[in-house]
């Protein structure tokens, strides 16, 4: 506000001026509140990452100066040299990586096909399934996870009891052992050649859970912009189901799914509520993503130094991710066109 | 004539999904019975996916014999009663507080952080939408480049600059890092770039001839702003402070890494006392209650504008 009044005796001189001050006076308020809240805490970040900062070095009364370190910070993290059990950075990367791909890819499948089924010519009470299939999107995301983790249970969970209920029609004994999965702590993993832990497979459950119904909204709107000529032309040529779906709906959904797709892998590669309130990173720390790491770090180990450096990589791996995913939306936009 | 365009627009918005579902039920043909039968048992089954989760909560809460943990699969609960509801609303962790006491403070967190998020978002938006200045182009990727950062990336160095905050008279002492504010504070460091980002978004979709023909009149920037621009972006403001409301009512991290004190404790600490490391103490009707009631209030809202939201959501992926 004080450059407002500063400005005003020369803006005196002509709305030419006005106008050219004007746009800036609109920007103040975010900016003013970004520059203390979120600008300067960022580049705080950036110098503590520099510095061996400990919870002794910013105590009110008499701080103790931290030591500089320069990048020792980076480098213990990139050899995964921390002082605390479980970590392994590399390995960290590609599990976030490939959660949040799988969980994209599971997504858009499931969201098109029943996009697909619903928008089928002649099916009954569609309003009602649209209705009910908004539903676990309009659920908090942190009750989400911690109803999934109270279902995946392996003593009382809905998912052991429905696995016995089901084994039950087959006359399979409830004891089986297959009915009392320990679905978030089992340190086995459940394909042997496949390195990924029973909890992924829970996590993913519930995030398909959570996640097919938007992409079915986005499917849906892309969906009904086909005009329908085209399905007429081509069954006048004797085009199969599979045909028609092939080569007359997928390029009509492309252009909208693909960066809805991007988009989407972007908000589950930094997906908090699940791996932290569902699975808490077990077993030993392999459903932990950069995000709850992270947190980790800060809160119960109070490394804050290491922290800071740990938040400068998830920037960079972040700034990567958007850099491949924005070439690849402008790709599929020439393709549109 | 502005509030009359403005109700056309809303209109128009809200007919949208309707009239395309119409247009395409006047050419439906009859289904063959068998296909409808088929397709409609996979329909149910996805139904039946999509419930599970739901009427189990249900269900618990509303399961009478007090057990500590279900017994089996009950997705119909033998009898019913609001017990499990009581207890939680008195009090649903062993800290001494209220579920009253709870929502009070996260409805501080939501409504504080929204309305700051959004007040003096859409002045940024209008500015980025519809202004012309140098350094336009620079200052939008400032604010992308934020967006794309997540909460607990700017946690630390906040934590640290709220804390340099402290101001004791005597016994009475305030440490804005460990008071609701800071934490409000760090919220609407997270939900302002949004905020900017998707209002913007959406007055990019508004047409500009109201505007125009305003200036034309002699309408300064201000009215133009106020009196056109600002009626028209009211969809926009209701969902992102909506979405903001959201974020700030389930806020985990700061309000744990900031807190200290039980008085201040919100919703998602209690939620997450219930199901964590200290959870084998807690009756699991009373989670299932306690969630019931967390999510009831923004599920309704959501549910009944969601065509309002998810659209407005989508469009604001499709642009990102």
């Amino acid at each position: 506000m004080a450059t407002a009044t500063a400005a005003l005796p020369q803006r005196g001189r002509g709305t030419q001026l006005r106008r050219g001050a004007q746009p800036y006076l609109y920007l103040v308020p975010a900016f003013a509140v970004m520059a203390i809240i979120t600008f300067y805490p960022l580049i705080f970040q950036v110098w503590m990452s520099f510095y061996d900062f400990g919870q002794i070095n910013f105590r009110v009364r008499n701080p103790v100066p931290p030591d500089f370190i320069g990048i020792e910070n980076y480098v213990r993290i990139a050899q995964s040299k921390l002082a605390i059990p479980n970590f392994e950075f590399i390995r960290l990367v590609l599990f976030n990586l490939w959660w949040a791909l799988s969980n994209v890819v599971i997504h858009v499948v499931i969201g098109v096909l029943v996009a697909v089924v619903l928008n089928t010519k002649g099916v009954r009470f569609r309003g009602i399934y649209r209705a009910l299939f908004i539903l676990p999107v309009v659920i908090p995301q942190i009750i989400v996870a911690t109803v999934w983790r109270n279902m995946f249970d392996a003593n009382a969970g809905a998912v052991n009891y429905g696995l016995q209920a089901v084994g039950g029609l087959f006359g399979i004994s409830a004891a089986n052992p297959a009915f009392h999965l320990d679905w978030l702590r089992q340190a086995t993993d459940p394909i042997s050649w496949l390195p990924l832990p029973l909890a992924y497979f829970a996590m993913i459950t519930a995030n398909t859970w959570l996640g097919w119904p938007l992409n079915s909204v986005v499917a849906t709107g892309a969906l009904q912009s086909i005009p329908g000529e085209l399905y007429e032309a081509a069954e006048m040529d004797g085009a199969s189901p599979w045909q028609k779906f092939r080569n007359v709906t997928i390029p009509f959904l492309r252009p909208a799914m693909l960066p809805y797709a991007i988009y989407g892998f972007v908000i589950t590669f930094n997906l908090f509520f699940l791996p932290f309130f569902m699975t808490a990173g077990e077993p030993f720390g392999r459903t932990e993503i950069l995000v709850t790491q992270a947190y980790r770090l800060a809160y119960e180990r109070r490394l804050f130094g290491v922290a800071a450096a740990f938040a400068v990589y998830l920037f960079f791996l972040l700034l990567i991710v958007t850099l491949i995913t924005n070439r690849m939306a402008k790709a599929t936009k020439s393709y549109a066109d | 004539m502005t509030t009359d365009a403005t109700t056309a627009t809303t209109r128009r918005l809200l007919s949208r999904g309707t009239s395309r579902a119409r247009a395409g039920g006047s050419q439906e043909r009859p289904l063959p019975i068998g296909r409808q039968i088929v397709i409609q048992l996979i329909l149910l089954m996805i139904t039946f996916t999509v419930l599970f989760p739901i009427i189990w909560i249900l269900s618990m809460s509303l399961d009478p014999r007090n057990l500590s943990r279900p017994d089996g699969l009950n997705l119909i609960p033998p009898g019913a009663s609001l017990d499990a509801f009581q207890k939680v609303i008195a009090q649903p962790t062993t800290n001494d507080i209220s579920f009253i006491e709870l929502a009070l403070n996260s409805l501080k967190i939501a409504i504080g952080s929204s309305v700051v998020a959004v007040g003096i978002g859409i002045l940024a938006a209008y500015a980025f939408s519809r202004l012309r200045f140098r350094g336009r182009e620079a200052l939008m990727i400032a604010v992308l480049g934020v967006l794309m950062l997540p909460s607990v990336a700017t946690i630390i160095p906040l934590f640290i600059f709220l804390n340099q905050f402290q101001i004791s008279f005597g016994d009475l002492s305030f440490n804005l890092r460990a008071s609701l504010l800071g934490v409000t504070l760090a919220v609407i460091s997270a939900q302002l770039p949004f905020a900017i980002w998707n209002l913007k978004g959406y007055l990019d979709t508004i047409p500009k001839d109201l505007e125009e023909a305003a200036a034309v009149d002699g309408a300064s920037q201000n009215e133009i702003f106020r009196k056109i621009v600002l009626p028209l972006a009211i969809p926009a403001i209701a969902v992102t402070g909506f979405l903001g409301f959201l974020g700030g009512w389930t806020e985990y991290l700061t309000v744990t890494m900031f807190t200290t004190e039980v008085h201040d404790q919100t919703l998602s600490i209690a939620l997450n006392a219930m199901v964590g490391q200290f959870a084998r103490t807690t009756n699991w009707s009373q989670f299932a209650a306690f969630s019931i009631l967390f999510a009831l209030p923004v599920s309704v809202v959501f549910f009944v504008f969601q065509r309002y939201l998810v659209g407005g959501l989508a469009v604001g992926g499709v642009k990102g």
